[in-house]
């Protein structure tokens, strides 16, 4: 665009609905646009799936940094009134049968973006707003920061000239709020790639010092231990039982064992894991070792009178008992209780082939 | 913590509700209120004392006072504007 060429004075503030994760690069971008004067409506979105809210569940820790979120937080530093919307219902569809696919792990990243543009659009609508603005950088990330994909989401969330991505905006094609003057496309950025100095160079220039580190988000989906559960879990799936956000949730913690193609086990790894499972216990065998310290072992499906014995091995495997002693185990389901013994000598090389790796 | 001058008009009952929700229905609580009215907060997720003031100084609301009492958190949030 002329540098020299006036740009024309709306009648009133431009506005943009912008997606902010409370990261670097989303925070930037709000603060871009507030350099140009826009009214910005930041969105954050709840799935569900936020690495930090997970931490809450299962473990206690006395530094509450860790325990915040980074939306509300980056919210009240731009002083930008940040809209939490809970999409976690609706999220499970894009989770389970993502047109675009997966990533790397279990992360559907492209539909994610599409249904999350699609929402930032209806409230782009609701509110009045011009467009519509994320701190996604070209090039950024392997799976849906690539030229063609954003072209894609663009296209499929419905807001064709009306994504704005100001800190690579001057890698891409001008926007309608650029090219009607409600936005100064040289005054965005041009930055693109995986390195982070552009950003690093803004964050100082803006004097913003406090941002999660490293970057990279907060969603769990992305790992490729949980992707492992996951993929485990959806290809066991009858396709006919409702899910629910407890499904997934439950595969963050724990060791994963199956047995057979409908039994399945999760092993608490610490006290927090064990409380955690036991908030699922309805419908569910659960393995305690009252006589020693031990882990909880939570059961999917219905085992056989062998199979709960294996269990119970497994249950013991991890508990304080010592090795080729014998402890009792107790299962109980639903008011239903039964008492085992198990010895503590299940051999690694069977525990690994129980193992969902 | 002493409790606000004015009693709280309504109570945001979050316990067992983990975060971002209880911030969630804080917001959405606090949009049906009057300004001036106190909103009484009790939750029990521990992320709640980092988001809840970050939440009312984004939002421009006052937070009056948070205390913990074993796992229980106790917050007065009054509505600062329309």
């Amino acid at each position: 665009m002329d540098n020299e060429k006036p740009l024309p004075t709306p009648s009133r503030p431009p506005k943009a609905v912008v997606l902010l994760s409370g990261g670097l690069d989303s925070t930037l971008a709000v603060r871009m646009l507030k350099e140009q004067g826009v009214e910005v409506h930041a969105v954050n979105f709840n799935t569900g799936f936020c690495l930090t809210d997970h931490a809450r569940k299962v473990r206690k820790t006395d530094d509450l940094k860790k325990l915040r979120n980074e939306a509300l937080r980056a919210g009240a530093d731009l002083q930008v009134e940040v809209e939490i919307v809970d999409i976690s219902k609706e999220y499970l569809d894009i989770l389970t049968r993502p047109k675009h696919g997966y990533g790397s792990a279990a992360n559907p990243c492209i539909d994610c973006r599409i249904f999350m543009l699609q929402k930032a659009r209806e409230i782009m609508t609701e509110i009045g707003a011009d467009f519509v603005a994320t701190g996604e950088v070209l090039g950024q990330r392997p799976m849906s920061q690539m030229r063609p994909i954003l072209d894609l989401i663009e296209r499929e969330s419905g807001l064709k000239g009306k994504l704005l991505r100001p800190l690579s905006a001057q890698c891409l094609p001008p926007t309608e709020p650029e090219m009607t003057g409600l936005i100064d496309r040289t005054r965005l950025g041009g930055i693109r790639g995986r390195t982070r100095t552009g950003q690093m160079a803004l964050a100082a220039e803006f004097k913003i010092e406090d941002f999660p580190q490293p970057a990279g988000g907060c969603c769990f989906l992305t790992d490729e231990n949980y992707a492992k559960k996951f993929h485990d879990f959806m290809a066991h799936w009858d396709g006919e039982r409702e899910l629910s956000l407890e499904d997934f949730l439950i595969l963050k913690v724990g060791r994963h064992f199956r047995l057979s193609p409908r039994v399945r086990a999760i092993v608490g790894r610490m006290e927090g894991e064990n409380k955690f499972l036991s908030y699922f216990a309805a419908g569910h065998w659960l393995l305690t070792t009252p006589d020693v310290p031990g882990p909880t072992t939570w059961v999917d499906g219905e085992p056989d009178a062998a199979e709960l014995a294996k269990l119970a091995e497994i249950t013991v495997r991890y508990s304080d008992c010592p090795a080729d002693a014998s402890t009792r185990v107790f299962a109980h389901r639903d008011g239903e209780e039964r008492e085992l013994t198990a010895i503590a000598g299940m051999s690694l090389r069977e525990l690994d082939g129980y193992r969902i790796q | 913590m002493r409790a606000p001058d004015v009693p709280p008009a309504r109570t945001l009952d979050a316990i067992g509700l983990f975060c971002p929700v209880p911030i969630i229905k804080t917001a959405a609580a606090m949009k049906e209120m009057a300004v001036g009215e106190v909103l009484l907060v009790r939750a029990d997720d521990r992320g709640v004392l980092v988001d809840l003031p970050a939440w009312c100084k984004m939002a421009r609301h006052e937070l009056l006072g948070m205390a913990e009492d074993g796992d229980v958190i106790t917050a007065y949030v009054r509505k600062a504007h329309a």
